[in-house]
């Protein structure tokens, strides 16, 4: 049996399990210095002045840096997913004359010890001159609110559409049945429970920059670290992804701090390390969601949808982040059209700065926000014509035999099946039984209020096609490399320009490799997060990288069987062409005793003895892959939950998925992966919050007061899959790594709703907490 | 992460502790720390100098003398929620102790520490009130003890005064008929609304932590429920109870939802210890 | 001013001068090397720092170096027994117990206590005793069930 398929133990593991894993913080240069970044505790004021006089007296500390000192190299932080018409308002390394959100960094200390560097940090005494903030992402489009940047009026990032809102508009004319929704995604903080760290060494005498750092992509952060922020040429620089303790999206974006350190390392020759706080990483971590939306669906006199209109205003915090702008419109507009067949849509995105951390993606980024908004608009339609969630939803799903089928918003669907994974899971839960408890529970009045909701999601994942990527707005191209050297005795390393960071890619990527050549899976060793060993590469992000970076393997993989083929052609006498490579052999097809084991084929390629005719020696192929979708994992889960009547405190007592993420490499860490997705969709939807004040204060700064999910809240997840394969990559994949952040948030809610349903609530939002569901029942 | 430097000293007794607090302005005393490290560490609490208790091992346990239970400041929250002494004779600390925070947190952090720092989101002051515990305090001079009733004086406030130590908790004995309920915030395990019953027989009481500033006495909504009140009546005696305190009001709960949680887990205690008793 | 502390860490006796400030958490980081227990939050409320001390499991980011003096402590470095992991770290692996890795080690000496005091603990117990431990990556579903298999498995 090969090894896709296999619920291989990860190769990663021992070294975590043991201690010996080690991440950014744990590594240590000779001479290293610590670099601890002051920052703004306003979220909008200008700086009147900065006295570093007392702060420079504290023994151990060896430089201090302000925006001054920095604009030699400080071309900031620039944006790299452009949309036409886009403000992009500078955004400086260390604030300047002004600050615009509550952790805004205006100085850098650096001493010989991280405690020391902190008490300097608190001798700095910056003069601050207070002004308004707007918090609010809606708000901050009101006529009279505090400006953000001189540079983009009225607090207007971009304004941004797609569909055919006349279409909509007659849709909406004619149909049968309406409604409507008003809501809030409610802002989150990605929490990677790894702070954002960097380790900058500066060798004066290559003038080559060494830096290790918290990164889920290090190409991409060395390009816009050089291009933009430094001012060293790229190739004199080397980032390093040691383990990396979770992302989530928060550690894709570039953020002035890991420049900072850099610079730091440039100016002084030494070693230079930052590492955030919690406090300071749930200050400038990029925040997630933070959309207030107003959406419309309309249904003909069957139940069938006939159109859906949505307006967003999507806060993009105080500087628009990395891929902030692609967020609440590639990402999310596209996605209206959920799993169903609706022949008009129209969506407009106006994307607003506010006073507050930047937002940018955070898991899911965009399509839990579009999910949220179809599958509640799915649960209205089910009331307002009658035929409940589950009946409004089948009438809708775009049929099995309609792929590929082309939305209305831009996407072209590869294969589904969403019929099967709903009925599946309407198996597992024992749906009519629910029903059946519910009921009766409604009818005595006793135990807790029992709900059950459904969110049948689609995501767009594996982030590509270039071209298409380029058109929309993207500063890059989203293909992935792949680089596979086999060694003269036949064992292999890999070289993927993924980057993971948990996903266990060691193992998974192994697994790729050992079935396409036959081997075992501990004769593949994969090596990535290191500009300096492989192939540029774009990094892991967007349940890209089974889709994306597995398929560059499989494809450089296939280009060093294809190359072995000839050679092994040319040791057994045979023509190219009838040489088949099967079970880590070469044989001539039809006679399998004619046969050369790969190992043979590999020496050979090394010896170089006898090759072929213009065939090279050695063994080691590199590919770039650029898929020609994305693809689109599905699926459905339901949530099951139980609601306290006298304290409004919410249980999920049962959540049941079925995913569909097309062929699976490795069913346990695919499983891993909706586990931990769900956990925290379930977070957005009952506890997580970012709340600032009116001033812009963040009030959840710490763990103290934002709220995550712990496992004695949570139950074991019920889970299970359909395969509908992948049509158009070499693996059969689509991704997984967001689906669970994408359906559980509208599975959750919708679940709460569900039993709140006889107090004639239309719509609550998330986080759902005690006191906004005991109202909701109270009022 | 990282504190503000500071002066180190470890006690060897209680009158070097005393010795040590009477010669240091601005000093705190160090118990696990679990209440104050954190502050210190977001250096909200910048102490110049720290005294070091926690090798005082008079300080430490639980002993049952003639009808009071006596507990040492220093005992840690696992010592009181496993102390078989507490659980056959005050059974309430210990049950209340087995909800505090985590177990990391509970083998570290110290009876005395908690009180003494009075975070009214603490499980312990409501538990302490319910009990009409007596707490001692020392000063260089002479010793003293507060009832639990008058030890909170207000937000992170004690009548603990400088220069002072507290020494141990006395608790009375209660039959069974005991409990604690909790509605935990959300992000930080702390109380919401705390509420901490006790009906043996000799006491019918009733205190909340969580809701105010200070430990909520509502032992006549306790008299009420014993006396066989419907829902409504015991109600109207919690909101009685709760007259008169600004009630605490946050992200997680308002001061109304507050009043409303006291009046659910109030009657929860309450209907627990019944049926623990 | 420095304070001499003897700490027994890993059945190792280390002798050293501490600043006061120093909290436990970075003497067994920086000090010793000790770079297996990590850093996750700074309000004692994400677990990732915890480790075993006098065999019960404590956070090591809120007590100070000095409060260790004397005391015995056990790291995630010191659990394994030479080649032979320990059946929590084989069940972490064998139940995909972990993904990113950096909450693992204080969930596994989180997890050490626990059944240190209850040898067989059902889901409510391990969830509960696990509350104070935060995990982004796994949903805590595998890790339940490794802490399922580590205590069927002794």
């Amino acid at each position: 049996m090969g090894a896709l398929g296999q619920s291989v133990r990860r190769v990663e593991d021992h070294a975590l399990i043991t201690g010996r894993g080690l991440y950014t913080d744990d590594l240590v240069r000779p001479g290293v210095l610590h670099a601890v970044v002051v920052r703004s505790p306003f979220a909008h004021a200008t700086i009147a002045s900065i006295d570093l006089d007392a702060a420079r007296d504290v023994p151990g500390v060896v430089a201090i840096y302000t925006a001054d000192d920095l604009c030699d190299a400080d071309k900031g932080v620039p944006t790299a997913w452009l949309l036409p018409e886009l403000k992009t308002p500078a955004h400086p390394l260390l604030a300047r004359d002004r600050v615009r959100y509550v952790g805004d960094g205006v100085a850098v200390v650096v001493a010989t010890d991280r405690y020391i560097a902190r008490d300097a940090a608190e001798q700095v005494f910056v003069d601050y001159e207070p002004l308004d903030a707007v918090v609010d992402p809606k708000g901050a489009t009101a006529e009279g609110a505090p400006q953000v940047h001189d540079d983009a009026p009225g607090n207007l990032a971009f304004d941004w559409q797609l569909g055919d809102e006349d279409k909509v508009r007659s849709a909406f004319a004619s149909a049968t049945h309406r409604a409507e929704i008003t809501l809030r995604n409610n802002r989150l903080i990605p929490h990677a429970i790894e702070p954002r760290a960097a380790l900058a060494e500066f060798d004066p005498s290559t003038e080559e920059l060494t830096i290790w750092m918290t990164t889920q992509n290090p190409h991409v952060h060395r390009l816009l670290m050089t291009l933009a922020s430094i001012g060293l040429p790229e190739h004199k620089v080397r980032i390093v992804a040691p383990e990396v303790g979770g992302g989530f999206g928060s550690k894709i974006h570039h953020y002035p701090d890991e420049a900072i350190a850099a610079w730091c390392s440039m100016k002084l020759g030494k070693p230079v390390k930052w590492v955030a706080t919690r406090s300071e990483t749930n200050q400038t971590d990029a925040h997630g969601r933070d959309h207030v939306s107003h959406a419309e669906i309309a249904l003909d006199a069957d139940g069938k949808i006939v159109g859906l209109r949505c307006t967003t205003w999507a806060g993009m915090g105080s500087y628009l982040s990395t891929f902030a702008p692609a967020v609440p419109t590639y990402l999310y507009g596209t996605l209206l059209s959920g799993q169903y067949d609706i022949p008009a849509i129209h969506v407009r995105t106006y994307g607003t700065f506010t006073h507050t951390t930047p937002v940018d993606a955070y898991r899911g980024a965009g399509r839990p926000e579009a999910t949220f908004v179809v599958e509640r608009l799915l649960d209205l339609a089910g009331k307002v014509t009658g035929l409940g969630p589950v009946e409004v939803r089948r009438r809708n799903f775009v049929p099995p035999d309609a792929f590929p089928y082309a939305t209305q918003v831009a996407l072209e669907y590869d294969s589904g099946n969403y019929e099967g994974a709903l009925q599946k899971a309407l198996e597992i839960a024992g749906h009519d039984e629910l029903r059946a408890e519910q009921a009766r529970r409604r009818e005595n009045g006793e135990g807790k209020l029992l709900g059950i909701g459904f969110s049948c999601f689609i995501e767009a994942c594996g982030l590509a096609p270039s071209q298409v990527a380029g058109a929309l707005g993207a500063q890059a191209g989203l293909w992935e490399s792949a680089k596979v050297r086999v060694h003269p005795s036949g064992t292999v390393t890999v070289f993927s320009g993924s980057s993971g960071h948990g996903q266990g890619h060691k193992t998974t990527f192994a697994q790729v490799v050992a079935d396409r050549l036959g081997i075992d899976v501990g004769q593949v060793d994969v090596i990535q997060g290191d500009t300096e060993k492989v192939p540029f590469g774009m990094g892991t992000y967007g349940s890209r990288s089974a889709a994306v970076g597995g398929s560059a393997l499989a494809t450089a993989v296939d280009k060093v069987i294809a190359k072995g083929r000839r050679i092994a052609a040319h040791m057994l006498e045979a023509n190219e062409d009838d040489i088949v490579f099967e079970d880590g052999s070469f044989h001539v097809e039809g006679v399998p005793a004619k046969s050369k084991a790969w190992g043979d084929v590999v020496l050979a390629a090394y010896l170089a003895h006898d090759l072929p005719d213009a065939v090279e020696p050695g063994l080691e192929e590199t590919a770039f892959y650029d898929p020609a979708n994305f693809t689109y994992p599905f699926g459905t889960h339901i949530a099951v939950v139980e609601i306290d009547r006298d304290t409004g405190e919410v249980e999920v007592a049962r959540y049941i998925s079925v995913d569909d993420v097309g062929n699976v490499i490795n069913p346990m860490i695919v499983e891993g992966q909706v586990h931990g997705g769900i956990a925290q969709g379930i977070g957005q939807a009952l506890w997580e919050q970012a709340v600032y004040d009116d001033q812009g204060q963040l009030l959840t700064s710490t763990m103290l007061d934002y709220a995550l999910p712990r496992a004695h809240r949570l139950p074991s997840f019920e889970t299970d899959r359909t395969v509908t394969p992948c049509p158009h990559n070499p693996l059969g994949v689509k991704g997984v790594g967001e689906a669970g952040t994408i359906a559980s948030p509208a599975a959750v809610t919708n679940a709460v709703l569900d039993a709140l349903e006889p107090f004639g609530i239309d719509h609550l939002d998330m986080p759902l907490t005690p006191e906004k569901v005991w109202r909701a029942m109270n009022r | 992460m990282y504190p503000a430097p500071f002066d180190y000293y470890r006690a060897d007794s209680i009158d070097h502790a005393l010795e040590l607090l009477g010669a240091h302005d601005d000093a705190k005393v160090l118990a696990g720390g679990h209440s104050l490290l954190p502050m210190m560490k977001l250096r909200l609490a910048q102490p110049e100098t720290l005294i070091d208790i926690g090798r005082i091992d008079a300080l430490r346990g639980v002993r049952f003398e003639g009808d009071t239970v006596t507990v040492g400041a220093l005992t840690t929250h696992h010592e009181l929620a496993s102390s078989d002494v507490l659980r056959g004779k005050s059974p309430l600390l210990a049950a209340a102790a087995a909800q505090i925070a985590d177990p990391a947190v509970r083998n570290f952090g110290t009876l005395g520490g908690n009180i003494a720092h009075a975070d009214p989101a603490s499980d312990l002051p409501a538990v302490l009130v319910a009990l009409d515990a007596r707490i001692s305090i020392r000063g260089t001079s002479s010793e003293r003890t507060v009832d639990a009733g008058d030890f909170f004086v207000g937000l992170l406030e004690t009548a603990v005064e400088e220069g002072e130590l507290l020494l141990s908790v006395e608790l009375p004995t209660t039959g069974t008929g005991v409990a604690y309920a909790k509605s935990e915030q959300q992000a930080s395990g702390y109380a919401v609304c705390g509420a901490a019953a006790v009906l043996d027989g000799e006491r019918t009481n009733l205190a909340f932590n969580g809701v105010a500033a200070t430990p909520v006495d509502a032992r006549d909504a306790a008299k009420v429920f014993a006396d066989g009140g419907d829902e409504a009546a015991v109600n109207a005696a919690i909101r009685a109870a709760l007259d008169g305190h600004d009630l605490l009001d946050d992200l997680f709960a308002s001061g109304d939802f507050r009043g409303h949680l006291a009046t659910v887990y109030g009657r929860r205690a309450l209907a627990a210890a019944r049926a623990a008793g | 001013m420095g304070h001499r502390i003897r700490v027994e860490v890993n059945g190792a006796m280390h002798d050293d001068e501490v600043e006061p400030r120093t909290l436990l958490v970075h003497y067994l980081r920086e000090t010793l090397g000790l770079t297996g227990t990590n850093v996750g939050c700074e309000t004692s409320l994400c677990g990732s720092c915890t480790v075993l001390m006098d065999g019960r499991a404590v956070r090591a980011c809120t007590q100070l170096a000095v409060q260790a003096d004397g005391c015995s402590v056990t790291t995630i470095e010191g659990m394994a027994d030479g080649a032979a992991l320990h059946p929590l770290q084989e069940a972490f692996r064998e139940h995909h117990g972990l993904q990113c890795g950096y909450c693992t080690p204080g969930m596994i000496m989180a997890a050490a206590g626990l059944l240190a005091d209850d040898p067989d603990p059902d889901e409510v117990k391990i969830r509960s005793a696990l509350k104070g431990n935060i995990c982004r990556c796994t949903g805590y579903h595998n890790i339940v069930k490794a802490v399922q298999a580590a205590a069927d498995a002794s």
